[in-house]
């Protein structure tokens, strides 16, 4: 827990409010098969940030992901929302939303339809629903797709109308769950641009989970890496450049240290894994 | 069948499948023509046969009659048939949308709570495994009215297909999709409307399709134990009536008469889930390869 601590203490990359969007704290998660999937995890996120959780499989990283976005409960911990609205109870009412590493789409609905639904289940009226809706799928290229089904999409377009609709509520956090891991290298560097152009443009949050240094180094700003059995934080990487980022930060001097600070870090963490056992 | 035009739209590198238009004949694809021509073909030759040998052959009419004396006294005796015919049909169509009413709420109703499905459910199996047979006589015996006790005994055999199937769907959303639902914080109506109903479907419509012809065949057996007579009466006691008075001839027009509404029934619900499905659902899908 050192190197944890080490990194709580580091400065945090600058621009960012002193009270974090979110704010982990000792937070623990007991499977009932008894694996012990994270142990005492401290992360406070800033507004506005982008933050990669980079680590091997099964070091916790999607399980975070899902306690964060209040998908399963902590065994141990809290996970505070200081800046959210808090509803009678006090229960935190984070305006979150989450992205699957499948589109997760509803087959039965147009790509509309689908972008729709987060709008829908918030009862926001049907006209203003389609124009939001309809507004989100041009963000992401699709507006010409509004009445297509999912199967008549292509993998990537998929993946557009689930971050549409991810977009759609202008949330305040977007966690995204390896959401291009099941693309191919060039749809994935497409959408990487066309994630980090809407993150420029818009006010939100993202917290994206991957296991690709390349991938973590390109798009975020700071890097959270995780080690397996237990899963827990081992370093956190200030990985600051300037945007927009394009494709020739992949050949800069800058993204090559952080991949190599990136990459050193993730060693560690597959040693402490394979060093458990 | 009728697919919509839809053009075939690209994006640079994100192409979509490209939906190929296939030349049609008289409103059917030329792919389609040999599927329905060739069962059509086998059907003409087998009823050839099939005359030819009771020409060639002299056997008795009461023991076989051809083909064309059964088409004549169906013409023939069209007016006793026909009203038979709608009899039993009302009888099934009856059962089969009490099946489907109380088919989908029960399941509805299992899938609000796993201790309401786990207590309740052997009791359907149990229905469904009963021979409607040996339980017809007593339904009669219990219901009065007679039409009513047939469209029970329809109900209990067509009911359990589509009880089980829809459980089953309710029970296959998306887990994925049902997180993102307890993520926008939907009620539990709101999941049911807009994520549970809609993934059953397919296998609602599955258990339709065999719950059709479930609900003709219980309604024939039903009518068979219950053995009534008179004007009200549908084409199973047409089938008894005939064989007592020996009008052979009659019993096969019948015969044929049920077994045509039985195809009639299953080809409804094929093309009434085609319909249904055919823009989203991988049954109704053609492969792209």
């Amino acid at each position: 827990m050192i190197a944890a601590d080490n990194a709580a203490a580091q400065a945090r990359p600058a621009g960012l409010s002193a009270r974090p969007v979110v704010a982990v704290r000792g937070v623990a998660k007991l499977f009932s098969n008894g694996t012990l999937a994270l142990q005492n995890v401290d992360l406070d996120i800033g507004r506005h940030q982008f933050m990669s959780l980079l680590g091997p499989s099964g070091c916790g990283k999607s399980t975070l992901l899902r306690m964060i976005a209040g998908l399963g409960s902590a065994s141990a911990g809290t996970i505070d929302w200081p800046e959210a609205d808090h509803d009678a109870q006090g229960a935190a009412l984070p305006r979150l939303s989450f992205v699957f590493q499948e589109p997760t789409l509803m087959p039965w609905a147009t790509a509309i339809k689908n972008v729709m639904l987060p709008l829908k289940l918030a009862g926001v009226p049907k006209e203003e629903r389609r124009a939001r809706a309809a507004e989100a799928l041009a963000m992401v290229g699709l507006g010409a797709f509004e009445n297509a089904y999912p199967r008549e999409l292509s993998g990537g377009m998929k993946m557009r109308v689930s971050i549409a609709r991810g977009m759609v509520t202008k949330p305040d956090v977007l966690l995204m769950d390896e959401p291009f891991a099941a693309l191919d290298e060039i749809t994935r560097f497409k959408l990487n641009n066309d994630l980090l152009e809407l993150w420029h443009a818009s006010n939100f949050t993202v917290v994206f989970v991957t296991h690709s240094v390349f991938e973590s180094v390109y798009l975020s700003q700071r890097i959270v890496v995780m080690a397996a059995r237990p899963g827990r934080i081992i370093a956190d990487l200030d990985t600051t450049a300037p945007y927009p980022r394009a494709s020739d930060y992949r050949t800069s001097p800058l993204y090559n240290d952080h991949c190599r600070r990136a990459s050193q870090a993730l060693e560690v963490a597959m040693g402490h894994a394979l060093g458990a056992h | 069948m009728a697919e919509a035009a839809r053009p075939a739209i690209t994006i640079g590198d994100d192409a979509p499948p490209v939906i190929l238009q296939h030349k049609r004949v008289l409103g059917v694809s030329v792919a389609t023509w040999p599927k329905i021509l060739m069962p059509m073909a086998v059907g003409i030759l087998a009823l050839a046969g099939w005359e030819l040998a009771v020409r060639l052959q002299g056997i008795p009419v009461y023991i076989l009659p051809g083909p064309i004396l059964i088409a004549k006294t169906m013409v023939a005796d069209w007016g006793t048939l026909s009203g038979s015919l709608w009899i039993t049909l009302s009888i099934s169509l009856a059962a089969l949308s009490a099946a489907v009413v109380l088919g989908v709420s029960l399941s509805v109703l299992f899938a609000q709570s796993k201790w309401v499905e786990l207590s309740f459910f052997p009791y359907a199996v149990i229905l469904q495994v009963t021979p409607i047979v040996a339980i017809a006589p007593l339904i009669i015996i219990w219901v009065n009215d007679v039409k009513l006790s047939l469209l029970i005994c329809a109900w209990i055999v067509a009911f359990f297909p589509i009880l089980s199937n829809t459980t089953l769907g309710l029970n296959s959303a998306d887990h994925n999709l049902l997180n993102l639902f307890q993520l926008y914080k939907a009620t539990r109506f709101q999941t049911l409307m807009n994520l549970r109903l809609p993934s059953a479907l397919p296998y609602f419509l599955g258990g339709l399709k065999i719950s059709g012809g479930l609900a003709l065949i219980g309604a024939v057996v039903a009518e068979f134990v219950a053995g009534t007579g008179g004007s009200q009466s549908g084409l199973a006691y047409r089938i008894l009536e005939s064989g007592y008075q020996l009008r052979i001839p009659r019993m096969f027009a019948a015969l044929f008469m049920i077994s045509i509404s039985g195809i009639v029934i299953f080809m409804c619900l094929s093309l009434l889930s085609h319909l249904t499905l055919r823009r989203w659902h991988e049954s109704a899908l053609k492969r792209e390869n």
